[in-house]
């Protein structure tokens, strides 16, 4: 496995310096004749691309950034594995609290879509205690035409073990050939460990899936460096080919179609107490939480400019008034305005509601990388030069106090 | 209370700038900082430490000059660090660097608990946590807020999307810390000291006894076959006017795009 530029293609146009993730590529003037043909040495550029292979980490970034075809990685194959067996899109049914979760329901809305381009079939697999049987039509009303329904008692609850256990097991069963999981807490808990299990290919966090239409294999797309850059990920030579996908980014639509019984593959896992030693002892509720803020269709955000704690009360008016989550921003959960399940960007959650409304909010890049996704932007700032307008899709220079109860009021009007 | 903490050397996204005429990445200048999470979890270990006694390990797997950011973790109190290192790693993604992360951990050995943060900042993908547990075959938990320890299990509360859950976790376990957890701890003059003169030892895939068919490039499912930056976010439209008149261009255009 090694990286190199061929140096009779390196035209020396420095593209790939600036493309490089790591700083590795540095321009060097290199000996005259170095890697040329004879007779052509008084035709090359001063300057080549040089990779120090200390730095490089190999993440190929530079690759696509030549136009010259003058990077090349080469990897050993490995011989590749039959695949063929590994048939069908899965989407993971999560479930709390005996509910399925509004990102299933995206996931099957498109995973229907990815079906259909491979020509196969699309399942979901739904975990739970008996009870959860009541949730099986739901998913066939979002487009499943199979459910691997597994039941147990120690699955009422969401614990990692237990969870990795029943659904490695289904998969090694039954070989999907895609699986994909809502990029939520639990999501991301679960898929980590399930992928090294079962020797899946694993991209986290994706906000677009799509089929290479030669290949037949899921593209998955995603940020990465903080939302400054996007990459597209491939799982070539591993099945299922796993990914988390990000809440939200994927309309569910519904259809009545009657469910078919004979559909539903029942699944009785076999739990042993190795699988039960982390025991779940308490759920702290928070009051604060109304809307769950990555599930949510409109999110109004505070920040510092609100001046103290009891401010909050405004976003949370104008958040009741359009039936959406409430924000922060880091300062204001760090002072203790506000809890931290209300903290969006960088260290807190990632959010791409259809409205963010951004009050007293100055829009740190942390904060952005959070938010910059969300379809409509509004930002409230007294200061005409705050980040937050860089991104804003509409800005309003003034006081909070002012605007926020202005604009609630507008809106109840209309509502009324 | 043995404590093995997993960082790794991150760009500093925040400090990333896209060049408006070519449209790409800009790194010159960007400085090289340990994952912010990873901080925190250097931080549990040394309270853990503090507290109950015992050593705290910090290893990374990188390049050769990922070398600073352990030396940052000394400085801040590490008893010991280890840089995984091998051309043999490159190209890794989450399985590959799980693979290679638990087997250091197998050739260090002792330890009670593995500490990671929850996810780094320039590929967020929360993956490699939960993977070395896997691999280790150990319980993990995930997105931790508050770590207690108790004789030979800790109580752990986790920080999700609307509540916190508690649990108990028997040890030996991976924990992953949010950012919320505690503050990070700046080195003391005396930590850069012996940050400056400590030792830095590495381990190679042979040290380690790693397989190569798991590490790398050839060890990665996964692999990137495109990277492109997003359009840029033009500045929209600042609305002007009396306050009221504002607020009805506001709704104009908010029914517009039948948000409301």
């Amino acid at each position: 496995m090694s990286i190199k530029v061929l140096l009779d293609k390196c035209t020396g146009c420095t593209l790939c310096v600036k493309a490089c993730p790591f700083g590795a590529i540095k321009m060097e003037e290199l000996p005259a004749e170095a890697g040329l043909p004879a007779g052509q040495a008084g035709k090359r550029p001063k300057k080549k691309a040089v990779i120090d292979l200390d730095a490089c980490t190999l993440c190929k970034a530079c690759i696509p950034s030549c136009k010259f075809d003058a990077i090349e990685i080469t990897i050993e194959k490995t011989e590749a594995k039959d695949l063929s067996k590994y048939r069908g899109v899965w989407v993971f049914a999560e479930q709390r609290e005996g509910k399925v979760q509004s990102v299933a329901y995206e996931l099957l809305t498109e995973g229907k879509k990815l079906a259909r381009d491979l020509k196969t079939e699309l399942s979901a697999v739904l975990c739970g205690d008996e009870k959860i049987e009541d949730e099986v039509e739901s998913l066939f009303h979002y487009g499943a035409e199979k459910v691997y329904l597994a039941t147990h008692p120690e699955l009422k609850h969401y614990r990692t073990a237990p969870y990795a256990r029943t659904v490695a097991e289904i998969i090694t069963k039954y070989k999907p050939e895609i699986f994909l999981l809502g990029a939520t807490t639990l999501g991301r808990d679960l898929a980590a460990r399930l992928a090294i299990r079962v020797g899946a290919g694993l991209t986290a966090d994706c906000t677009g899936l799509a089929i290479d239409p030669e290949k037949k294999i899921l593209m998955q797309t995603r940020p990465a460096f903080g939302g400054n850059i996007m990459a597209t990920i491939q799982t070539p030579n591993h099945r299922p080919q796993m990914a988390t996908v990000r809440p939200k980014v994927f309309k569910k639509i519904k259809n009545e179609k009657p469910i078919d019984k004979t559909k539903i593959i029942r699944f009785s896992p076999v739990i042993g107490v190795e699988d039960l030693i982390v025991k779940l002892l308490d759920i702290v509720q928070d009051d604060t939480v109304k809307v769950n803020l990555a599930e949510a269709e409109i999110i109004v955000s505070g920040g510092r400019g609100l001046g103290e704690a009891g401010n909050f009360k405004l976003i949370e008016e104008l958040a009741q008034v359009l039936g959406g989550a409430v924000g922060a921003s880091r300062a204001v959960v760090d002072a203790g305005w506000i809890s931290a399940h209300h903290q969006v960007g960088q260290t807190g959650k990632t959010v791409a509601p259809k409205l963010y409304i951004a009050c007293g909010i100055a829009g740190k890049i942390q904060h952005l990388v959070g938010m910059q996704g969300s379809d409509t932007i509004i930002a409230i700032n007294k200061d005409p030069d705050a980040p937050i307008f860089k991104v804003a899709t509409y800005g309003i220079v003034g006081d909070l106090f002012e605007f926020v109860p202005l604009l609630t009021n507008k809106i109840k009007e209309l509502r009324s | 209370m043995d404590i093995i903490v997993c960082i790794k050397q991150v760009p500093d996204t925040t400090e990333v700038k896209i060049n408006p005429e070519t449209n790409t990445l800009v790194r010159e200048g960007v400085p090289s900082i340990v994952n912010p999470f990873d901080e925190n979890a250097v931080e549990s270990a040394l309270q853990l430490k503090e507290k109950y006694g015992g050593k705290v390990t910090v290893i990374t797997m990188g390049p050769p000059q990922a070398a600073e950011a352990l030396r940052t973790t000394i400085a801040m109190g590490a008893d010991e660090v280890y840089l995984v290192s091998d051309r043999a790693f490159a190209g890794s993604d989450t399985w590959a660097t799980s693979y290679t992360l638990s087997q250091a951990i197998k050739k260090i050995g002792r330890f009670d608990l593995i500490l990671c943060g929850k996810q780094a900042i320039d590929g967020d993908t929360a993956q490699v946590g939960p993977g070395i547990a896997e691999w280790l075959d150990i319980p993990q938990v995930t997105f931790a807020v508050k770590i207690d320890a108790e004789e030979s299990k800790l109580k752990v509360e986790r920080l999700l999307e609307e509540v916190n859950e508690v649990v108990e976790c028997p040890l030996p376990a991976v924990v992953t810390v949010v950012k919320q957890i505690n503050s990070p701890r700046l080195p003391s003059l005396k930590g850069m000291m012996r940050a400056k003169k400590a030792e830095i030892k590495n381990l190679s895939a042979q040290d380690i006894g790693a397989d190569l068919e798991n590490t790398g490039l050839k060890g990665s499912p996964t692999s990137v076959v495109k990277i492109f930056t997003p359009p840029p976010k033009g500045g929209g439209e600042i609305l002007a006017g009396e306050a009221a008149e504002i607020i009805v261009k506001l709704t104009d255009k908010l029914k517009e795009r039948k948000i409301i």
